[in-house]
């Protein structure tokens, strides 16, 4: 049997299905180069679709839908950073908690916005380029975040690597005690992580209401957000490793789209999970060299105090 | 005082229910070696702290080249030429060199110029440095050299070090004073804090001795000797740790042609370690840290377990036996990482005490605890080594490193081992605590145990030891009798300075 589907089709959609995802990694990625594990991805997203979303219905403008998911996400992100850093409260258990919140919370303000339809995101314009031959729809179709995503995961490439600003994001991730002893102020420099975290996953959770469905559901994000913070650590905290990982997730979720639409003969669950777990696979695998642990922060979720 | 660097003048700090410093004054001269001398919790630290900015006075005042100084954090002190090499090194293990030296400038250059300042400034004080390689790739000498080279480039004024010498071999420690030497003569003052009072007398020009948070005198080291200065500091006599001579019993521990290959990234593969070590013998084993020591403590412990036939006690293969199989022996163990080693830090020192002596104390009965008999037990270590801590139930964290450290000690030594192996016994511990620890160990191998004392602290291992063998790369050379070894002939069995070489100029 021929399976009928469209490789053009299949990659063009592959970064749209990719954005949410990637632009929440990023951000989780930043925040915990700072040495603070929010598990709260899911709850930031969420609460981004949504306030993406009513924003864009209320005022026609996907762009101000954007900026005000930034805005929730970063609030959102806000209360765990106070609660964190200010208060010390248990990194994990917290994150938790700003998920459940952030679930509950984002389907109380959508009820008056389920099955609405948000204002269309506009293609970015590319001229001719657009018009090429597979290339086109394949790259040059798709809206202005797409871009946003792939040049911010340049930008944080970049900026860890090369600035100031990122080797004391990466001195405060790697020992704090060290950093203050130094005279940084880790507590300062690991709020804006989070919140720049928030920022991220607020984006990210729009793109799903905005462009990918687009609408209004009850628990969107439907686990992104958990698959964010997996391609985070599978990718050893490095930008590129989580944009693979991104574009795989999302490349291995539309065709299994295609193929249940298609009619394979395998079971529509393990079809499904094949995302999930395929992708896991991969990156488990690359990570496997021991090098690659040597990435994490080494004050990855632990309380800093400062003792003087 | 016209001509002076730096001033104190009255400095007070409390903390509650402790006066760290009280009234303190002192003056430190343009070019001055100057040191700081005080047990544990004396005060250094703290004052240094606060001329480093990281700690604000309650009251006093400084001066930094006649002009009132008062640093509201680190960067204000680094700027007024006020640099500080920490005791525990303050570096970033997953970052480079020039990374961590970034770290530590207010305005670092591009990466390539720093890369050459780095390679310049270090060979110039004989530190040499590849700005490239991995803080975590380093030896702990190295490291110290980071600290340093990171100082020097600031051109500072004043710099201040708070205990370099622990982790150094004696070449080293040479290499280091031949570049303090040089900075001096530069008209850079140095603040030197140590508990090694040869040292400071080779070193130093002056000294300032601390007694629970007071200046209580001030002397020329190079005029003192070291029993007079540790008598300063103390406030009393000195007992210096003695023991009759005996004859060394059967062999008690038996390691034959061991490898241990290391299962932790930067740690050392033992290779071929050869140790005997008879009832009623104390052998000490020297080696800058990281050359195994840890690994050699838990092959003996039971942390790790090996292969038959390379490792025996009175007889019998104890390769696959864990901890407290061999607990049960009567080998004990104290780690040297007190805090998440050792000891449990955020549990108290009745549950600490529990959890190694358990089984030798008799401690639990059909799974249940016995709480009253364990106070006891914690009450014992207390009392017998002199712990200072309001109770028994306060958190190990709460210590300061000299009292745990004495806690876990006496933890071990009360509980009558056949076979103790101690690492970095008096690592932060004052001298009469020290003192008082070897006299422990020595009391305990003139009982009849089989003693192995890991040490980073030459003169403590001569001190207390029959023999002597040093560990170099998870090698372990031949122990020879510890009596009458020299410095020189110790550092050759340590592997000498590695690239370490004299300043130039």
């Amino acid at each position: 049997m021929m399976l009928n589907i469209s490789l053009e089709l299949l990659l063009a959609s592959l970064m749209v299905a990719a954005t949410p995802i990637l632009l929440a990694a990023l951000g989780e990625l930043v925040t915990e180069k700072s040495g603070v594990l929010n598990l709260g991805v899911e709850g930031m997203m969420i609460i981004g679709a949504i306030c993406g979303f009513a924003v864009a219905v209320e005022t026609g403008s996907t762009i101000l839908g954007f900026i005000a998911a930034a805005l929730g996400g970063a609030v959102l992100s806000l209360i765990f950073a106070v609660l964190t850093q200010v208060l010390m409260s248990n990194q994990v258990a917290t994150g938790l908690a700003l998920t459940l919140f952030g679930l509950g919370f984002s389907a109380l303000i959508g009820q008056s916005y389920a099955g609405l339809k948000p204002p269309p995101v506009p293609e970015l314009d590319f001229g001719p380029l657009s018009n090429l031959p597979f290339v086109g729809p394949v790259l040059f179709q798709h809206d202005a975040m797409v871009y946003v995503s792939i040049a911010l995961v340049a930008a944080i490439w970049a900026v860890l690597r090369f600035s100031r600003v990122g080797l004391i994001l990466r001195a405060v991730g790697e020992n704090h005690d060290a950093a203050h002893a130094l005279g940084y102020k880790v507590v300062r420099i690991r709020i804006l992580a989070i919140l720049f975290g928030g920022a991220c996953a607020g984006l990210g959770g729009a793109y799903l209401s905005l462009v990918r469905v687009p609408q209004w559901t009850e628990g969107m994000t439907a686990g992104a957000g958990w698959i964010a913070l997996a391609l985070v650590v599978f990718g050893a905290w490095k930008p590129w490793r989580v944009l693979l990982g991104a574009y795989l997730f999302g490349g291995i979720t539309v065709l299994q789209l295609n193929l249940q639409a298609a009619g394979l003969a395998v079971p529509v669950e393990i079809l499904s999970m094949s995302p999930y777990v395929i992708t896991i696979l991969v990156l488990v695998v690359m990570s496997a060299d021991r090098r690659a642990s040597l990435n994490a922060p080494a004050t990855l979720g632990r309380v800093f105090h400062a003792s003087n | 005082m016209t001509d002076s660097l730096l001033t104190l003048d009255n400095l007070t700090k409390a903390y509650p229910g402790v006066v760290a410093n009280d009234k303190v004054s002192l003056s430190i001269g343009p070019g001055e070696i100057h040191s700081l001398l005080g047990e544990n919790g004396a005060g250094k630290s703290t004052l240094v702290k606060m001329i480093y900015g990281l700690v604000k006075p309650d009251s006093g005042r400084m001066t930094l080249h006649g002009a009132p100084y008062a640093p509201a954090e680190p960067k204000a002190a680094r700027a007024s030429g006020v640099a500080m090499v920490f005791q525990h090194f303050s570096l970033f293990e997953a970052l480079d060199v020039a990374e961590n030296i970034a770290l530590g400038m207010e305005k670092p250059p591009p990466r390539r110029d720093l890369s050459e300042q780095i390679r310049t400034v270090s060979h110039a004080y004989g530190l040499p440095l590849d700005p490239g390689r991995r803080v975590g790739e380093l030896s702990a000498g190295e490291r110290q050299r980071v600290e340093i080279v990171r100082c020097l480039l600031q051109n500072p004024r004043l710099l201040i070090m708070d205990e370099p010498t622990s982790v150094l071999t004696p070449q080293e420690v040479d290499i280091l004073f031949t570049t303090l030497r040089k900075l001096s003569a530069e008209g850079t003052a140095i603040l030197y804090i140590s508990h090694k009072l040869d040292e400071i007398r080779s070193l130093c020009d002056s000294a300032t001795v601390l007694r629970l948070g007071k200046v209580v005198g001030s002397c020329i080291p190079a005029q003192s000797t070291a029993r007079e200065m540790a008598e300063m500091m103390i406030g009393t006599s000195l007992k210096t740790p003695t023991r009759p001579a005996g004859e060394p019993g059967e062999v008690l521990l038996n390691i034959t042609a061991l490898d241990l290959p290391s299962t932790s990234q930067f740690g050392t593969s033992l290779r071929g370690v050869d140790l005997q070590v008879r009832a009623g013998q104390v052998v000490g084993i020297g080696g800058v840290a990281g050359n195994g020591q840890e690994e050699l403590l838990s092959v003996i412990s039971g942390e790790a377990c090996v292969p038959t036939g390379h490792i025996t006690f009175k007889g019998q293969d104890i390769g696959g036996l864990g901890p407290n199989q061999r607990r049960a022996l009567g080998i004990l163990s104290a780690p040297e990482e007190r805090l998440g080693h050792a000891a449990a830090p955020d549990m108290s020192l009745v549950e600490n005490a529990l959890l190694t002596g358990t089984l030798r104390k008799g401690l639990s009965r059909n799974g249940f605890l016995d709480w009253t008999a364990t106070r006891a037990f914690a009450a014992d270590i207390i009392d017998t080594f002199d712990v200072r801590t309001p109770n028994a139930d306060v958190a190990a964290r709460a210590l300061s490193g000299g009292n745990l450290q004495k806690f876990v000690i006496g933890r071990e030594v009360l509980q009558a081992p056949t076979c103790l192996v101690v690492n970095q016994p008096t690592w932060g511990v004052d001298a009469s605590a020290a003192a008082a620890i070897r006299q422990a160990l020595l009391d305990l191998a003139q009982q009849g145990a089989a003693v192995v004392v890991i040490s980073q602290d030459l003169d403590e291992l001569l001190e207390i030891s029959d023999l002597f063998a040093a560990l170099n790369g998870g090698r372990l050379s031949a122990p020879r009798p510890a009596y009458g070894l020299t410095l020189d002939e110790i550092g050759l069995m340590m592997g000498g300075a590695h690239d370490m070489e004299v300043a130039h100029v």
